[in-house]
């Protein structure tokens, strides 16, 4: 599952980093690292992690009717 | 063909062509879908892989928690095109409208995109970028290769402080590596953020057992006799062992295969204007190539309307969304190129973002926390306004500066700010290097003392 992260528009909220630790981690106490790539089993995390996250700066491949929010957030870019 | 009717059946039946497959290209390609564009549409790209995302390549790949080879960009849209990976461009002819490929083929179009990019700036002397050990990192197939070599490496030797070569040193001490920095400005990110923060950012990179050298260059690399990179020597005349050397001595635009083509094209990459359409040489604008990413160059109304060529992420999404709408537009429904720069680094544990264009600020506040606690707010001032701003983890605080600069406030800015610091108070030079002053000339060093055997030694400056 292809995904990736508006790192312009995050700001260090940590949601993702605690709703799908295996995929987002926070490396200090801003910067997030994530892997681009994330196992299909963690679907169901990363995609609550997109919702979740309060600036919308995930982005994450075939998530269905939940794309549409994400795709608006994303296309504002900054 | 009336100028409406070649719209409608450019949008319909047209045939569409983006040179660059890379995060500016596929975004251009899903906003033409997604906009009604039904005609054709084929993506050429020099690198054999679908397009991928690049900031992971010096941060989670060079650490171990991602692969080079899964970064694949995820896709936002259905885009039906024909891709032509792994063939290069190599020409445009702009009266026949069609470019040349690689391979010899030739693909003719209604509309061109170019966004090429860049790519890293070599070595400059051949045989020593040739020798076993030395790299550059810009294509995953870059960070591939690096990260392997990094699980063996005794020490790593990073060439040029900047972005890019300062979060592989950061990298590459997470993996307890030795590493020596090497660079020939007074600290590391001067460039792009100052000297003030620069000076922050050495403090970092030595907290982090960084051997930080700056003021420095190095002069030559060498191997041994099996072509393995040994040492450098740089130019106060020690020398540095290193068996892995990183070359991040910034980039280069993708733009000699449109030599000879008539477009505005060079090293400085091809400019535009802010609806994204290409000049040709003669300073006219073009109705049917546009620019957008890396390789653009185009005019910002918000800053003095200076050509800002920029290698940001945000950057290459936002233009390719406006070419890809202008692309598909009549004159009046286009849009201009208006993103505030942005970018973002992460490196030592730290998160560090900008937005405006630092590099323009004659002067820095520390607004908000304290630089000796690297966490603060700095923001640039240039003819009394505030014209860019910079985070050290203090993100949050960004988007009100970004407000502050798009609405040209009056710089020192003169709200109570939260966690304001007497150390704050006053402006002080932000430490630019001098854009007219060559930072890479040449050394030249005397020896001898009689008349007769004066020798000049000249080590020649590197671009």
């Amino acid at each position: 599952m292809r995904l990736v992260v508006d790192l312009n528009r995050c700001q260090g909220y940590a949601q993702c980093a605690f709703l799908a630790p295996d995929v987002f981690a926070m490396h200090g106490d801003e910067a997030l690292l994530y892997n681009p790539h994330a196992d299909d089993a963690q679907r169901e995390h990363v995609v609550r992690a997109a919702a979740a996250c309060p600036v919308q700066a995930i982005l994450v491949e075939d998530m269905g009717d939940a794309t549409a929010p994400v795709r608006e957030g994303l296309s504002g870019g900054r | 063909m009336d100028g409406d009717g070649y719209l409608e059946w450019m949008r319909s039946e047209g045939r569409i062509v983006i040179v660059g497959a890379s995060l500016a290209g596929l975004r251009a390609a899903e906003t033409l879908r997604e906009e009604g564009f039904t005609g054709s549409l084929t993506l050429i790209g020099d690198e054999p892989h679908e397009p991928y995302d690049r900031p992971p390549l010096s941060k989670q790949v060079l650490l171990g928690t991602a692969s080079a080879d899964r970064t694949l960009l995820p896709r936002r849209w259905a885009i039906d095109a024909t891709w032509r990976l792994g063939v290069a461009a190599t020409g445009l002819d702009m009266a026949a409208k069609r470019v040349r490929l690689a391979d010899g083929d030739e693909v003719g179009y209604d509309r061109l995109l170019i966004a090429t990019g860049v790519h890293a700036r070599p070595w400059p002397h051949e045989t020593e970028a040739d020798l076993d050990g030395v790299f550059v990192l810009r294509t995953r197939d870059d960070a591939a290769r690096l990260q392997r070599r990094l699980t063996s490496a005794r020490r790593v030797l990073v060439i040029g402080a900047g972005f890019t070569g300062s979060e592989i040193a950061s990298a590459c001490r997470e993996r307890g590596l030795p590493v020596t920095v090497v660079e020939r400005a007074a600290a590391p990110l001067v460039g792009a953020l100052g000297g003030v923060v620069g000076q922050v950012a050495a403090e970092l990179q030595r907290e982090h057992g960084v051997d930080l050298r700056c003021g420095l260059m190095v002069t030559g690399l060498e191997g041994d006799s099996a072509g393995r990179l040994r040492c450098a020597h740089l130019s106060d005349g020690t020398t540095v062992e290193a068996d892995v050397a990183l070359v991040s001595l910034g980039a280069t635009r993708n733009t000699a295969w449109l030599a000879g083509s008539g477009l505005g094209a060079g090293p400085r990459g091809i400019a535009c204007d802010a609806g994204c359409r290409a000049f040709d040489v003669r300073g006219i604008v073009t109705d049917d190539v546009f620019v957008a990413g890396d390789v653009a160059r185009s005019p910002h109304a918000l800053f003095g309307y200076q050509f800002l060529s920029l290698e940001h992420w945000g950057n290459a999404v936002a233009q390719a969304e406006v070419a890809a709408h202008n692309m598909i537009s009549s004159s009046s429904e286009r849009r201009p190129h208006l993103w505030v720069p942005a970018f973002w680094s992460s490196q030592f544990g730290v998160s560090i973002k900008s937005v405006g264009v630092p590099s323009l600020g004659e002067e820095i506040l520390i607004a908000q926390g304290a630089l000796a606690e690297r966490r603060f707010t700095g923001v640039y001032g240039y003819q009394g306004r505030v014209i860019a701003a910079v985070t050290f983890d203090q993100t949050k605080w960004l988007e009100f500066y970004q407000r502050l600069i798009e609405g040209a406030a009056p710089f020192p800015p003169a709200f109570p700010m939260v966690d304001h610091r007497a150390e704050g108070l006053r402006p002080v030079p932000a430490d630019f290097p001098d854009p007219s002053l060559p930072t890479h000339g040449p050394s030249v060093t005397l020896s001898g003392y009689s008349p007769t055997d004066r020798r000049v030694a000249f080590t020649p400056g590197r671009a």
